[in-house]
């Protein structure tokens, strides 16, 4: 007797039905890749007694409506910001022996400059009318002089760069002891803190 | 001897398909796990500012918020002016706390206290815009933000 095979199914369309789910995944598919610059705002409370801050320790950025930049009473263009910000916060003017040397400092260490990056403090003052493109581009020169100077000191410490491991880290490809490495880079944050402040915007044509 | 006839000779087979479901299969698989669907419809213009110092933004503990003029086809109706959207709609910055307490309710409620505000802002927008929505979030106690912004330089612009 002749055996006989079952039917099979037909998967003929298979392809079809596969192809179809497909090309609509394709078609809605926006892969996101948001990166940005992450800011933490000061918690809105009344501070008591504000600390005083020394001329020399302050850094004055402001923006006007028409996007131009005066920095310590003298205009500027934003290409040139990043290599200002970094000799003042790198400047260590506190005289050799006094508790606020700063010993990792390579600035200047002009006496009318800041006494150690721990006590610089930038202060970036807008315009209500300034553009966002050119307040993102202030913001951006001035993370990128505080990237700088923790890349200089975790390099001279630890041999690596402070932003890619941070990074690695974040992504989760940090391969090595992690808590180790979080741990240094608190400690090069300490030496570099991160002091920008932002004064409330100025209305337009005062 | 008729049961055993010759096929006719010199025909080239078919190429075997029975594997191209399989390959369609793994591709469609793959879209599916990286697709992520919009879930609003920007309703303002949104060429965002380049910058190179970034940070990656962890999706799931993050609430958009949207400026910018309103986009060409919404001109009409809601003029030129600023104008910020949270969700799918337009909300008034009197309004704005309360559209993102909404929002941060929609989050997974162990991620509730870490959420991160991602500001997309359109790169023509006033500061006095992003100043003002700034304040609100501070009222909130909202104080992780991140300006999400394209890469690449801002200095040659």
């Amino acid at each position: 007797m002749a055996r006989r095979a079952t039917p099979e199914v037909n998967a003929g369309s298979m392809a079809d039905i596969a192809f179809l789910l497909l090309i609509f995944f394709l078609v809605t598919t926006t892969i996101e890749k948001d990166k940005g610059i992450a800011r933490q705002l000061p918690p809105d409370e009344e501070i008591e007694d504000p600390p005083i801050i020394k001329q020399k320790n302050l850094f004055i950025v402001s923006v006007n409506k028409d996007d131009q930049l005066l920095v310590e009473d003298e205009l500027m263009k934003v290409g040139d910001l990043r290599e200002a910000a970094i000799q003042f916060l790198d400047n260590g003017g506190a005289p050799n022996g006094s508790p606020e040397y700063c010993n990792y400092c390579k600035g200047a260490r002009d006496p009318k400059s800041s006494d150690n990056p721990e006590k610089a403090v930038i202060s970036v003052q807008n315009d209500r009318l300034t553009s966002y493109s050119m307040y993102i581009a202030v913001q951006n020169e001035l993370v990128a002089a505080y990237n700088f100077l923790r890349n200089r000191e975790s390099q001279r410490l630890f041999g690596w760069k402070f932003t890619e491991v941070k990074q690695a880290i974040d992504e989760g490809s940090f391969n090595g002891n992690e808590d180790d490495a979080q741990e240094k880079l608190e400690r090069i944050q300490k030496l570099f803190p991160l002091k920008l402040s932002e004064a409330e915007p100025k209305k337009s044509g005062q | 001897m008729s049961k055993f006839k010759k096929k006719k000779g010199g025909e080239i087979p078919a190429v075997n398909t029975a594997s191209l479901p399989d390959i369609v299969f793994m591709l469609l698989f793959f879209f599916m796990v990286v697709t992520v669907l919009r879930d609003n419809n920007l309703l303002v213009q949104n060429t965002l500012p380049k910058a190179d110092q970034l940070e990656k933004l962890k999706k799931d503990r993050s609430v958009y918020i949207y400026a910018g003029k309103p986009s060409s086809r919404y001109k009409d109706k809601y003029g030129t002016e600023g104008k910020i959207q949270i969700g799918d709609k337009f909300t008034d910055i009197s309004n704005v706390k309360f559209a993102l307490t909404e929002a941060r309710e929609a989050l997974r409620p162990e991620l509730q206290d870490k959420v991160m505000v991602a500001l997309k802002v359109d790169e023509e927008t006033n500061t006095g815009l992003v100043t003002d929505i700034k304040q609100q979030l501070r009222d909130l106690n909202m104080l992780k933000i991140i300006y999400i912004t394209a890469p690449g330089n801002p200095v040659d612009q």
